[in-house]
C-alpha cells in the first residue's frame, strides 16, 4: 500500500479539516472531521494529479471520499485498472 | 382507507386548482398588499386534506410523487404565488421527514397523527445569522443530555414561522461537531418559542411572511431526524426544493402569460381579420414557457421513476455530483426564466399590465418571481457547480 500516507498529505493540504489528519484513523469519517463538499473537490483534484488517475463520474459521490480507507480503495481500483 | 387515499389522489391537482381560482386568487392582492399569511388558502387546503399530499400512503397520506406535487404547487401558484411557495416549502419538510425519519416510531406517529389526521403545517429554519446563505453549514448545535434535547438558533429568514404548527431546523450534530456536520431537528408546537427579530416588507413573496427570528426549542433526542443532513439535503431537500420551486415559478409565469394572452385575444376580437402586433411576441414567450415547464417536469419524472424502481439505488444517484449539477442547472434556468417571462408579459400587455388594478396586472407576478434567483442565491449555486465541473467528466 503506502497510498494512505500520500492521501493523508493531500488531506492535510486541501481537506480543510477541523481536526489534525494525523489524529484520524483510516476509517474516521472525513465529513464529520469538517471536510466540506467544496474542500472535497480540491482533494479530488489533488488525488487525480498525484496518482495520475481520473475519477469516473459514478465515483463522484460522498461515500467514495468519506474516509482515508474509502479514498485508498477508490485510488487502488483505478491504479489497478490502468496498470 | 387505501381506496379513500387513492381517490383523494386522483384529483389532487384538480382540487388544488379549484382552490387556487376560488380561494387563493381572490385574496392574492390583499395578501400581497398587506404582506399577510394566505390563511384562506391554507384553511381550504387543510379542509380538503391536501396538506398531506406528500405523506406516503402507508401513513395515510396521498403518497403523491414529485410530478404530481409539482403540478399541485404550480396550480396553486397560478392563483397566489405566496400560497404556492408555502405549500412547496411544507412538502419539502414533509418529504425530509418521510424519506429519512420513517424508521423511527416518533416520526411514524408524527406523520400519521400530526401531518395526516390534523393536517399540520411545517416551516423550515435553515438560514442563520453568520452562515451567509450557506445552508450546508451551521453555527448553532443541538445539545443532547440524557433524555433531554435543546437548540437555540438565530435565523435570518423564516417563512410562515408564526403560522406553522412545527419547525424543522438545521444545526450542528453536537457542540464539538464541524460546521458542515449537521442534522435536522423537528420541533412541534409547544416545544419552542420563536421571537421575531426583523420585518418582512419585501418586493414580493410578501405572503410568505418570512422575517428573521430567534428560535429556542427543547424536547427529546428522538426529535432529531436519523442520519446526517448531508444525506437528507442531497437526497431530499435539494431535489424537492429545486423541482417544486421551479414548478411554482412556472405556475406564476403561466398566469402572467395567461393575462397577456387574454389581452391579445381581446385586441383580436375588437378587430377580427388582423393579427394583433403583439401576438407574435406572445408566441415567442410561450416557447420559453414550454421549455421551462418541460425542464422541471423531466427532472420530476426522472426522480419519480428512479425512486419507484429502487430507492436505495436512487439515493446513490441523488448523492452524485451529476445529479447535484442537474438540480443546480434546473434551479438557475427556471429562476432566471420566470422574471424574463413576466417581463415579456408586461411588454405584451403594456400599460394595463403595469397598473396594479386591472385584470391584466402582472406587477405582483413580476415582483414575486424576483425572489427566485435570491432564494438560495444563484451566484452561490453557480459557484458550487463551477467547482463540481472541475472534476465531473460528462454532463
Ligand atoms: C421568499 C423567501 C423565502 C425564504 N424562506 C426561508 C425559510 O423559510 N427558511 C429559511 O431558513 N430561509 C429562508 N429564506 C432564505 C434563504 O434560504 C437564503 O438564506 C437567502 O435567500 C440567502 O440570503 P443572502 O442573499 O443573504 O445569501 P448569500 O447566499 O450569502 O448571497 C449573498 C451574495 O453573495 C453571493 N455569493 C455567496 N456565495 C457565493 C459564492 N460561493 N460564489 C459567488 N457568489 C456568492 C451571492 O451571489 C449574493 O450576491 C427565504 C428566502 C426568500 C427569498
Amino acid at each position: 500500500m503506502g497510498n494512505e500516507s500520500k492521501i493523508r498529505a493531500i488531506l492535510k493540504e486541501h481537506g480543510r479539516l477541523a481536526k489534525d489528519v494525523d489524529t484520524l484513523d483510516d476509517n474516521a469519517d472525513l465529513y464529520q472531521a469538517g471536510m466540506t463538499s467544496h474542500a472535497s473537490v480540491n482533494v479530488m483534484l489533488a488525488l487525480e494529479g498525484e496518482f495520475d488517475v481520473e475519477f469516473p463520474d459514478e465515483m463522484l459521490k460522498r461515500s467514495s471520499f468519506e474516509s482515508i480507507a474509502a479514498i485508498a480503495s477508490v485510488v487502488d481500483s483505478l491504479t489497478a485498472a490502468s496498470a | 382507507m387505501n381506496r379513500h387515499a387513492s381517490s383523494d389522489r386522483a384529483d389532487l391537482v384538480a382540487r388544488t386548482a379549484t382552490i387556487a381560482t376560488e380561494v387563493a386568487a381572490r385574496h392574492a392582492n390583499d395578501v400581497d398588499r398587506d404582506a399577510r399569511f394566505p390563511s384562506e388558502s391554507f384553511a381550504a387546503l387543510r379542509e380538503a386534506r391536501l396538506l398531506s399530499a406528500a405523506v406516503p400512503r402507508g401513513f395515510g397520506g396521498q403518497g403523491a410523487g414529485m410530478l404530481e406535487l409539482g403540478n399541485q404547487c404550480a396550480a396553486l401558484a397560478q392563483g397566489c404565488s405566496s400560497s404556492g411557495m408555502v405549500l412547496a416549502m411544507h412538502h419539502i419538510q414533509v418529504a425530509c421527514i418521510a424519506r429519512h425519519g420513517s424508521d423511527s416510531p416518533y416520526f411514524q406517529k408524527y406523520l400519521r397523527e400530526n401531518l395526516v389526521e390534523r393536517q399540520e403545517l411545517i416551516a423550515s429554519i435553515t438560514s442563520e445569522n453568520g452562515t451567509f446563505g450557506d445552508t450546508r453549514s451551521s453555527i448553532c448545535a443541538v445539545e443532547v443530555d440524557g433524555d433531554a434535547m435543546k437548540l437555540d438558533k438565530d435565523a435570518t429568514t423564516v417563512s410562515y414561522g408564526a403560522h406553522a404548527d412545527a419547525q424543522l431546523v438545521t444545526c450542528r450534530r453536537a457542540a464539538d461537531a464541524a460546521n458542515s456536520d449537521q442534522v435536522l431537528v423537528l420541533f412541534p408546537k409547544g416545544s419552542y418559542t420563536l421571537e421575531q427579530t426583523g420585518t418582512w416588507d419585501t418586493l414580493g413573496m410578501r405572503g410568505t411572511c418570512s422575517p428573521g427570528a430567534r428560535f429556542s426549542g427543547h424536547g427529546k433526542p428522538e426529535q432529531v431526524v436519523p442520519g446526517s443532513f448531508a444525506d437528507s439535503s442531497a437526497e431530499t431537500m435539494v431535489p424537492y426544493s429545486h423541482i417544486l420551486w421551479s414548478a411554482l415559478w412556472t405556475g406564476i409565469a403561466t398566469d402572467a402569460l395567461g393575462r397577456a394572452a387574454a389581452c391579445v385575444r381581446g385586441a383580436a376580437r375588437r378587430k377580427p381579420g388582423s393579427v394583433p402586433p403583439n401576438a407574435a411576441d406572445l408566441a415567442r414567450a410561450y416557447v420559453d414557457l414550454q421549455t421551462m415547464r418541460n425542464n422541471w417536469q423531466a427532472c420530476a419524472m426522472e426522480f419519480d421513476a428512479m425512486t419507484a424502481t429502487d430507492d436505495a439505488a436512487a439515493r446513490e444517484t441523488l448523492g452524485s455530483m451529476n445529479w447535484a449539477l442537474k438540480m443546480n442547472q434546473l434551479k438557475m434556468a427556471c429562476s432566471e426564466a420566470a422574471p424574463r417571462l413576466c417581463h415579456q408579459a408586461l411588454q405584451i400587455i403594456g400599460i394595463l399590465g403595469y397598473k396594479n388594478d386591472t385584470p391584466f396586472s402582472v406587477g405582483r407576478h413580476y415582483r414575486d418571481v424576483l425572489s427566485a434567483a435570491l432564494m438560495v442565491s444563484n451566484g452561490r449555486i453557480a459557484g458550487k457547480s463551477a467547482s463540481m465541473l472541475l472534476v465531473v467528466k460528462e454532463v
